[in-house]
């Protein structure tokens, strides 16, 4: 601890490039281990790796991806987004509200345990084939954690911020405003949980309305016996499912940082 | 997740009103669904496609007599309960061996971290090119839930206790009796949490493997009345499969109960209703 200035650094550099080691050691592991022990495989299902990372930039790195993935992309994230907002509107009318609360407890408790991808049939006889289909059942599968988990929060305020604000009289827009924040660790449990159904509502509903997008696309590969350009598939929806997450992770992070402070807690899960 | 049985509901007397008002409440806000739902379909739709509920219900009641609605919910409830039992044995075992084990937590966490989020149906079309439908339905419950018992296990372990666990040492008790003693009780309230998160998720699962392919089950006989037509039998069929959820999601919240009789969080949900 007494020694020149410049240890601390280098332990600390030390300390990252070891948690750099941790984080990659068995990713690579794992990766090389696959690529070495399928490099001769003659198994049509199981094609090398090499073939399979070739597969992926001939497939979707050309104007595969305009036309497949973007057009999966906008679907999630509009029908993401529209999820959010209808989830937190409601869901606070639902928290904020007894009556309400009591109006809905069955009906809301039912549509949690119906599985989404049941919806989509259902919009295949009610809408019809298309985008409007497929980006509803995304909504109607993500909206419910995002409205039982936002209704949870606001329903858990503190009585004594609430009482708080009624005493400094506070306008109704910014006790609103307030009542969200509060609840917004919840809010974001939903979201991130939603997050990972819309991805998947997304896949099924375009591997079941084969028209175009990801899950139609990967779906053909395996019909057609295109085998590595169906694995590239699969690693692309993983990485679009992992990098998803990520980026979730970091909003998350940011918007929360008061809330770690608050409590001292490392994560709010 | 509703996390709300995990934390003591706040008593906000008055708003609430008693348990039967609420549930009278409920009741009501039941029967304006199902009149509003009949008005629109009524109103806005042909009942070919969108039958009213004055259809649907009826064609639920006469399904609920047939045998095939009771083979396929058998079916289904079988992928279910196969799926969620590889998932919670294997969730718990993993979850055990990482989480007590600090450099072996260290060295996979970036790989669970990578593997969670991928979405467990991705690997529909590889799967389905060297096992049989029903196999893959299985694996596809079984591998989604497992990954929310196994980070439950992870929270629940990071949540031990520190003291617990000296004093346990402190006592002499051996890592098995360690375990059983101070581990496993601070591991279970997470498992109750995972219990009830996984059984709806696993009967999305055992639904989605039948529309997508054709596992005998809910979903397959769903996608089937769709295919040919037989609108009114689907709708009913879709009304029924969130019942099944309901009864699952009911017995999910009971064995919660049973496991976590002790704890404090359910000793106080009892007393106050």
């Amino acid at each position: 601890m007494t020694g020149p200035r410049s240890v601390p650094l280098r332990t600390g550099l030390a300390r990252g490039a070891s948690a750099v080691g941790f984080a990659l050691g068995l990713p690579v592991l794992l990766f090389t281990l696959w690529w070495v022990l399928s490099a001769d495989s003659t198994t049509i299902f199981l094609p090398p790796l090499r073939r399979i990372v070739e597969a992926f930039g001939q497939v979707w790195l050309s104007d595969v991806f305009v036309r497949d993935v973007v057009p999966s992309l906008r679907r999630l994230a509009t029908g993401y987004a529209a999820a959010l907002v209808i989830g937190v509107g409601v869901g606070y009318v639902v928290g904020r509200w007894s009556v309400v609360r009591a109006l809905t407890g069955p009906i809301l408790a039912y549509f949690r345990v119906l599985p989404a991808p049941v919806m989509i049939p259902v919009l295949l006889v009610a809408v019809g084939i298309g985008d409007a289909t497929k980006l509803i059942v995304i909504v109607l599968g993500a909206v419910w954690p995002i409205l039982l988990n936002t209704a949870d929060g606001v329903r858990a305020v503190d009585q004594v911020h609430l009482e708080t604000a009624a005493a400094y009289r506070l306008p109704g827009w910014t006790r609103h405003g307030l009542i969200l924040r509060a609840a917004s660790p919840q809010v974001f449990a939903g979201a991130r949980q939603a997050l990972g159904i819309s991805l998947i509502v997304m896949v099924v509903s375009e591997m079941l309305m084969s028209t175009d997008g990801l899950g139609f696309t990967v779906i053909r590969f395996q019909r057609t016996f295109a085998i590595p350009q169906m694995w590239s598939g699969v690693l692309l929806l993983g990485l679009l499912g992992f990098a998803l997450a990520k980026v979730f992770e970091l909003v998350e992070r940011r918007a929360l940082r008061w809330h770690r402070g608050a409590t001292g807690r490392e994560e709010s899960s | 997740m509703t996390t709300s049985s995990r934390v003591p509901a706040p008593t906000r007397g008055s708003a609430g009103g008693p348990v039967a008002g609420r549930r009278l409440l409920g009741v009501v806000g039941l029967l304006v669904a199902a009149a509003g739902y009949e008005a629109v379909t009524r109103t806005f739709f042909s009942p070919l496609h969108v039958p009213p509920l004055s259809a649907v219900a009826p064609e639920a009641l006469r399904l609920l007599t047939e045998a095939r609605f009771w083979t396929a919910t058998g079916r289904t409830l079988l992928a279910v309960a196969s799926g969620l039992v590889i998932a919670v044995v294997a969730g718990i075992v993993v979850g055990f061996a990482i989480g007590s084990v600090p450099w072996l937590l260290r060295v996979t966490s970036s790989t669970l971290d990578f593997l969670r989020p991928v979405p467990s149906i991705v690997l529909i079309p590889v799967l389905v090119l060297v096992l049989d439908v029903a196999q893959i339905t299985v694996l596809l419950v079984a591998v989604s839930c497992f990954w929310i018992v196994l980070f439950q296990v992870l929270y629940g372990l990071r949540d031990v206790d520190r003291v617990a666990v000296d004093t346990a040492r402190s006592l002499r008790l051996g890592p098995l009796a360690r375990v059983v003693h101070v581990t496993w009780p601070s591991v279970l309230p997470y498992l109750g949490t995972a219990l009830r998160l996984i059984v709806s998720v696993a009967l999305a699962l055992a639904v989605t493997g039948g529309l997508v392919m054709g596992a005998a089950g809910l979903g397959e006989l769903i996608w089937r009345s769709q295919e040919s037509g037989e609108f009114t039998g689907m709708y009913a069929l879709v009304l029924l499969t969130g019942g099944v959820g309901i009864l699952l999601d009911l017995g999910a919240r009971l064995a919660e109960r049973r496991l976590l009789h002790w704890h404090v969080a359910t000793r106080r949900e009892v007393a106050t209703g």
